[in-house]
């Protein structure tokens, strides 16, 4: 069965000043799977991931070439509204960032920027997207507490949920679990692997073990370039590169 | 012979802590002098009367009416313009030529002495715009003087959020606007508020520029485009004029307890402000 | 649909970043479209160098009242910058933390003190006591440069403060460590390190002082003469204005505007002075 095509990367580059950070990178992320980017520090991942949701834009030095198409369109054409693209595509970034709000507030800032104030409504939203990141029963009585009150690892869930509360068809993530516990970060796999069936999910790690465990397919990136891509169990025990080799079995890193 | 460095020491400390201390008695002299000569006079009656014989009798009502006003009114003029600017350039453009000239203006500004101010405010607002001696031409001239104070303090505080905080409300699909609504300024609040009220302190205590643009009328305001007497003219023109000592003891008292509240509250707010943020 | 509105909104904060600088330009244009036309009219000579102010005789000579505006903030010099930079190093090198924050505050009260209140303690105060104490007429050039020497304490003391602390602290833990006490450390490095900013300080500090109105009326005896010692009465540019602001007509306006713009472009100059003391100490590092 052949999942259509969510995002596809068309020989795209992204240079940060005088420094190219990817190099013509032609990447497809198929719906409904979780695609893993794996790679050493400096090799484009979060430079990719970031071109996804336009979040680059912030960054007056990057400069793009290329395509990236969502459901067919070209995100970097000059009519495309980025912010509704980042309606679409939500990130979950490395280091958790609670808005210095209660727990609700933080939750429902996405979905009031969208116009949604119908208290029930909102409510509804918060239960389902705390539900679906696995953080609900362990907050549900402090909705109105400061956000940044919770550990790091119920940050973290909370920046998922908030993304969740968006209604994305996308997720990015961007070494989510790097400051998680291992327990924080198992739940956090979970979480993942249950939200594939409704959404699009990428995710940049640096563990390879974590792209081994969750990831549907696997793609890595060395020094801005796109070495090898396909399933995850061939990248893992039979890959074609023998850079990927090199990688997967921890010669370097 | 060679002083030892231990003795040296000592007695450049001792000398350094005289200085600070005689700095700090100055400070305390002057406040237990005029508030010494001049809390006896204060009374209900005192404030809250209208003055007689041009002030040698009665009270400072209307003194202390304009007082309030005029800096109002001022921060009312200079807040959306000196947030503005601060906002335009700490999130709307980067480092270039256009804001390069723009905080030499600003830094100017900061340092042009009230007396100029007053002589602008005179020709300009007064004279040239034909708005005569009011509260809206002191203000107005008011304004461009604590704009350089509202801008620094605002953007400072802009600068203070966390870069985080706007990547994430970026990411949740908000403009760049949305953001500096709802993320940036609101975390920014405590800092500009800061610097209102040093603003406000320092219009208070404005004499040179508040006397040739609100001019000097004892007669209660009713409107912006009434003259109105603040209380440090008020004061000014009792002592210079000889008009009567104890009654400038009294407004320098109101005066300098103003000025002593409008200071401890912006120090008292700026410290919860750096207290909230390490929590 | 967004990008309107957003460009809206990015057209309305330009225009008020431009408020500032559209304030000083008015500003320089309105003073300098008084001021210059006079200067131009009467000759620079006859009004910088002469000692003849007679309005109503048509006479418009400032020199006397530079003078005695130059030598009153270097009077304020004299006693603030000293006093000031002893009190921020001893703050800043000698006293703990707890302790600063408590008095850094109380000092910046003082920079909360109206001119005027200043002004009047010099006459009831201090303008006794010189009189008493040296002769004359007790409001004076020395009554001024004191009063202004306190006024202009603040700002060194804030402004060295900030220098001083921004001093690596590796150069303290080095000139201790090769065995000097904390007053060594202090007057061999760290002042030689502070003191492109310390000079900034006090430039700015005379700027202040320059421009200052209301205290030195009150206290500087505002007779129009060149003085020949510190007991002498004189008239600062900023009193002058002042003064005769209220009731001047015609030329003799047009002359008021004139010493604004002298005095304008001085304190711009002093500000300039600063500014290139505070660029030569990140030159040198």
């Amino acid at each position: 069965m052949t999942d259509a095509v969510k995002i596809s990367n068309r020989n795209f580059s992204v240079f940060y000043g005088a420094i190219q950070a990817l190099r013509g990178i032609t990447l497809d992320v198929l719906a409904h799977q979780i695609l893993g980017i794996i790679g050493p520090a400096g090799s484009g991942k979060t430079a990719l991931l970031r071109s996804m949701n336009r979040l680059n834009d912030l960054n007056p030095n990057c400069r793009v070439e290329g395509q990236i198409l969502l459901d067919g369109e070209d995100i970097y054409q000059p009519e495309f509204d980025a912010v509704r693209l980042r309606k679409r595509v939500g990130m979950v970034f490395a280091l958790p960032v609670p808005l210095p709000l209660s727990l609700f507030d933080n939750i429902v800032y996405g979905p009031r920027l969208s116009g949604i104030r119908a208290r029930a409504r909102l409510n509804e939203l918060v239960e389902r997207s705390l539900q679906a990141a696995f953080l609900w029963d362990e907050v549900k009585d402090r909705l109105q507490t400061s956000a940044l009150r919770l550990s790091g690892g119920q940050q973290q869930r909370l920046c998922l949920a908030r993304v969740l509360a968006m209604e994305p068809e996308v997720i990015l993530l961007d070494e989510p679990c790097s400051g998680l516990d291992p327990i924080s970060t198992s739940r956090i796999e979970e979480a993942l692997m249950a939200l594939k069936s409704k959404y699009t999910i990428v995710l940049v790690t640096n563990n390879t073990k974590q792209a081994a465990r969750v990831a549907d397919t696997t793609a890595f990136l060395l020094q801005g370039e796109l070495v090898e891509v396909g399933p995850t169990d061939r990248i893992f025990t039979a890959p074609k590169d023998q850079r990927t080799n090199d990688y997967v079995s921890g010669r370097f890193g | 012979m060679r002083i030892p460095p231990r003795n040296t020491q000592a007695l450049a400390v001792t000398l350094l802590a005289g200085a600070t201390g005689l700095t700090l008695a100055v400070l305390v002299f002057v406040i237990v002098f005029i508030l010494g000569k001049g809390l006896p006079v204060i009374s209900l009656g005192f404030l809250f009367d209208n003055p007689q014989e041009m002030g040698k009798a009665g009270g400072i009502f209307p003194t202390l009416v304009g007082t309030l006003i005029l800096p109002l009114v001022a921060i009312l003029i200079a807040l959306p313009a000196g947030v503005g600017t601060a906002v335009y350039l700490s999130e709307y453009t980067g480092d270039n030529l256009a804001t390069r000239i723009i905080r030499f203006g600003t830094d100017c500004l900061a340092g042009i002495p009230s007396i100029i101010f007053g002589l602008f405010g005179f020709i300009f607002f007064v004279t040239t715009l034909k708005m005569g001696w009011c509260i809206l031409s002191g203000a107005l001239t008011l304004a461009i003087m604590v704009l350089p104070t509202i801008i620094r303090t605002a953007e400072e505080a802009i600068r203070a959020v966390p870069a985080g905080y706007r990547e994430v409300s970026c990411s949740l699909g908000a403009t760049r606007w949305e953001t500096v609504l709802k993320v940036v300024l609101p975390n920014a609040l405590p800092g500009i508020v800061t610097g209102i009220m040093l603003s406000i302190g320092r219009c208070i205590g404005e004499t040179a520029a508040v006397i040739f643009t609100a001019g000097a009328s004892l007669r209660l305001p009713h409107s912006v485009f009434d003259s109105t007497r603040t209380m440090a003219v008020h004061f000014y023109i009792l002592a210079r004029e000889g008009i009567s000592n104890e009654n400038a003891y009294g407004t320098a008292a109101v005066l300098i307890l103003s000025v002593l509240l409008v200071n401890s509250l912006s120090y008292w707010m700026m410290n919860r402000f750096i207290a909230r943020r390490t929590k | 649909m967004h990008q309107t509105g957003d460009r809206i909104v990015r057209w309305t904060l330009m225009a008020l970043a431009f408020t500032a600088l559209t304030s000083l330009l008015l500003i320089a244009i309105f003073i300098f479209k008084e001021g210059v036309p006079f200067i131009a009219r009467v000759g620079f000579r006859d009004f910088l160098l002469s000692s003849d102010w007679r309005p109503q005789a048509g006479h418009f000579g400032i020199y006397p009242m530079i003078v005695a505006s130059l030598l009153v903030t270097l009077g304020a010099m004299l006693v603030g910058a000293p006093l000031g930079i002893a009190c921020a190093v001893f703050l800043n090198e000698f006293v703990s933390k707890p302790v600063t924050r408590v008095i850094k505050p109380t000092i910046e009260l003082l920079a909360g003190i109206p001119s005027v209140v200043y002004g009047f303690i010099g006459v009831v105060v201090v303008a006794p006591l010189i009189r008493s104490q040296f002769g004359g007429p007790g409001l004076s050039m020395l009554c001024a440069s004191l009063i202004l020497g306190v006024m202009v304490l603040p700002t060194i003391i804030s402004i060295s403060t900030d220098v001083l602390a921004s001093v690596p602290n590796a150069y303290r833990e080095g000139a201790l460590a090769l065995g000097a006490t904390r007053w060594q450390s202090v007057h061999l490095v760290i002042l030689k390190a502070a003191r492109s900013g310390i000079v900034a300080a006090v430039i700015l500090g005379m700027g202040r002082a320059i421009g200052e109105t209301m205290a030195v009326i009150m206290v500087a005896g505002n007779t129009v003469q060149v003085p020949r010692s510190a007991l002498d009465s004189v008239c600062t540019l900023t009193a002058k204005i002042a003064m005769e602001m209220g009731s001047a007509t015609g030329p003799h306006r047009q002359a008021l505007f004139a010493i604004g713009v002298v005095l304008f472009l001085m304190i711009m100059m002093f500000n300039a002075l600063a500014m290139t003391a505070i660029k030569k100490r990140f030159a040198g590092k």
